[in-house]
Parts: C-alpha cells; structure tokens; sequence
C-alpha cells in the first residue's frame, strides 16, 4: 500500500483540459432505422451503468443529431466500449475526443 | 400471441407462441447461426502469403456480406489499421457470442416444447425465462432485425412504403415479420424494465 503524495498541477490548465488530457478516446453510437429506442436507452442503462434520464438523453441525441458520445476513457476502455456495444448490435465507433 | 411479460410472483419474463410462431422464430435464429459461421474472412490478396498462414487469429478487413458488416461495424472511421487490429481482436468473439444468443432462442424454445419438425395443429409453446436470458434472447433480437433490414433495405421512415405493397409481395411478408421481431423485443424491454 502506498499514500498519495502531493501533485503539482498546472494551475494554467482548467479542469476541462485535465480531463482531456487523461479521457481523450470516446466512444460514438450513431443512429441507424432499425434499433428500437427503448432497446438502445435500456442498453445505456444497462452497460454503462446511466440512471434512466441520463440514458435517454443520449438515446435522444443519436436519434435527433445522428450520433452521441456515449462514454470517455483510455484508448482501451473505449474498445472494451465499442465491442460492448456490437454485441449488442448497436452501431459503435470510437475516435480520438475533439 | 402475446409478447413477453413480467410475471408477478415467480419475476420470470413469460411468452405463450403458436406452433407457426415458435417454428418461424427458430428458423430465423438457426439462420443467424449459419450465417455466422459460414462466412470466413476474406483472404487479403495483398498480404505476405507467410505472414497471412501464420495469421490464424481473426480477420482484419469487413466482412463481404451487408448483414455481417453490420452486425461487426468498423470501429475506426479513419484509421485502417487500427480498425484492422480491433476487427482481428473482437470479431471472432463476437461471432461465438451472437451465435450463442441464437442457439439460446432455439434451445429455449426446443425445451419448451417445440419438435424438431412441427406438424401438430393447435400447439402453444410456453416459455418462461429468467432475466439474464431474457436479456440474450432481447440481444439475438436485435441481430435478427439487423439482419433482416439490412437484407430488406429498410430505412428510416419507409413504413407507409412497406405498408403499401401487395400481401403476396414476399418484401411485405418479410418485413411483417421483421416487425413481428420488433414488437417482441419491444415487450421483452418493457418486461424486463417493469
């Protein structure tokens, strides 16, 4: 076991841009004519963990813009995202955060 | 024909087919499973023939058919080869995975009483299914209808279209069916959120 110690952060960087620079993969479910929507909000739901309203937001914005980052992470936690989610036949893929 | 329900004191999530109904739903998930293990990877011509034989672990390019690339998306929009990598790492898996729902349906209904040939009038399959197969077979749901509407073409908004052509047009009776499929899963959802 060991104890945190003191980290210096940037004090130039915003909080936005810290969390940018250690999630910058996310993963994108696009809308297709055949997923239903309370397949796709319940798929939220269910994998990512996503209370109900959160889960249908996104499930929204991939129905009404086409497509929703669904979740950030490492490179490899968004595979492990995208594979998830052609298991589940949603359409899945990842990109670097922009 | 009932859909799926929560039943209230046992939690199971319950469905009552006909025959037809439970005949109709196995024959669609034994297709997924050929499907899935029918198609090999197409062999990439342009790779070092040594390096390709030693290179048994998973395809790296999409799958020629519409129905597998659909059902195994690129992962990487502008990125070949990453893309290459992913599909080499997830797509076997996925395919056992998918194949396995499948045979979940057809084991399901089988013990539920569907025979190997159906040729009794008047029989009713009951299933009864606990949640973590209820999930599976909503899952194998989905790749069905994939598969189906990739094959059929359907699009967003093209219902009254389908609506519209002649009963006997065979399009019009598979996309009665890949509605059907819709209507289940959509009650399996609702079953399994209530």
């Amino acid at each position: 076991m060991s104890a945190a110690s003191p980290v210096e952060v940037d004090p130039t960087l915003s909080p936005d841009e810290i969390t940018f620079l250690a999630k910058p993969w996310v993963t994108i479910v696009w809308n297709d004519p055949v997923n239903l929507m309370s397949y796709v909000a319940f798929v939220f739901q269910k994998y990512f963990g996503y209370d109900k309203a959160k889960a249908e937001r996104l499930m929204m914005e991939v129905h009404e813009d086409g497509r929703s980052a669904v979740s950030t992470g490492t490179r490899e936690e968004m595979e492990r995202d995208v594979q998830a989610m052609h298991e589940y036949g949603l359409w899945a893929t990842m990109e670097k955060a922009s | 024909m009932t859909g799926f329900a929560r039943h209230r004191r046992s939690r199971r999530v319950i469905a009552t087919f006909t025959g037809f109904e439970a005949d109709l739903l196995r024959s669609l998930a034994s297709q997924i499973v050929e499907l899935l293990r029918n198609e090999a990877a197409v062999p990439d011509e342009s790779r070092d023939p040594f390096e390709a034989m030693m290179d048994f672990s998973g395809p790296t390019t999409a799958p020629e058919d519409p129905v597998l690339h659909r059902l195994f998306p690129t992962a990487y929009v502008d990125d070949e080869e990453a893309a290459g990598e992913f599909r080499r790492f997830t797509e076997g898996g996925l395919r056992d995975g998918k194949a396995a729902a499948a045979i979940t349906i057809i084991e399901g209904l089988e013990e539920a009483g569907l025979p190997p040939e159906l040729t009794e009038d008047g029989l009713m399959i009951d299933v009864e299914l606990d949640e973590p197969t209820a999930e599976t077979w909503m899952r194998s749901f989905t790749d069905i209808r994939l598969a189906l509407a990739t094959r059929l073409g359907v699009e967003d908004g093209d219902e009254a279209m389908w609506h519209a052509l002649p009963d006997d047009d065979p399009r019009a009776q598979a996309h009665d069916i890949y509605e059907w499929i819709g209507w289940l899963q959509e009650t399996i959802v609702e079953a399994l959120t209530a």
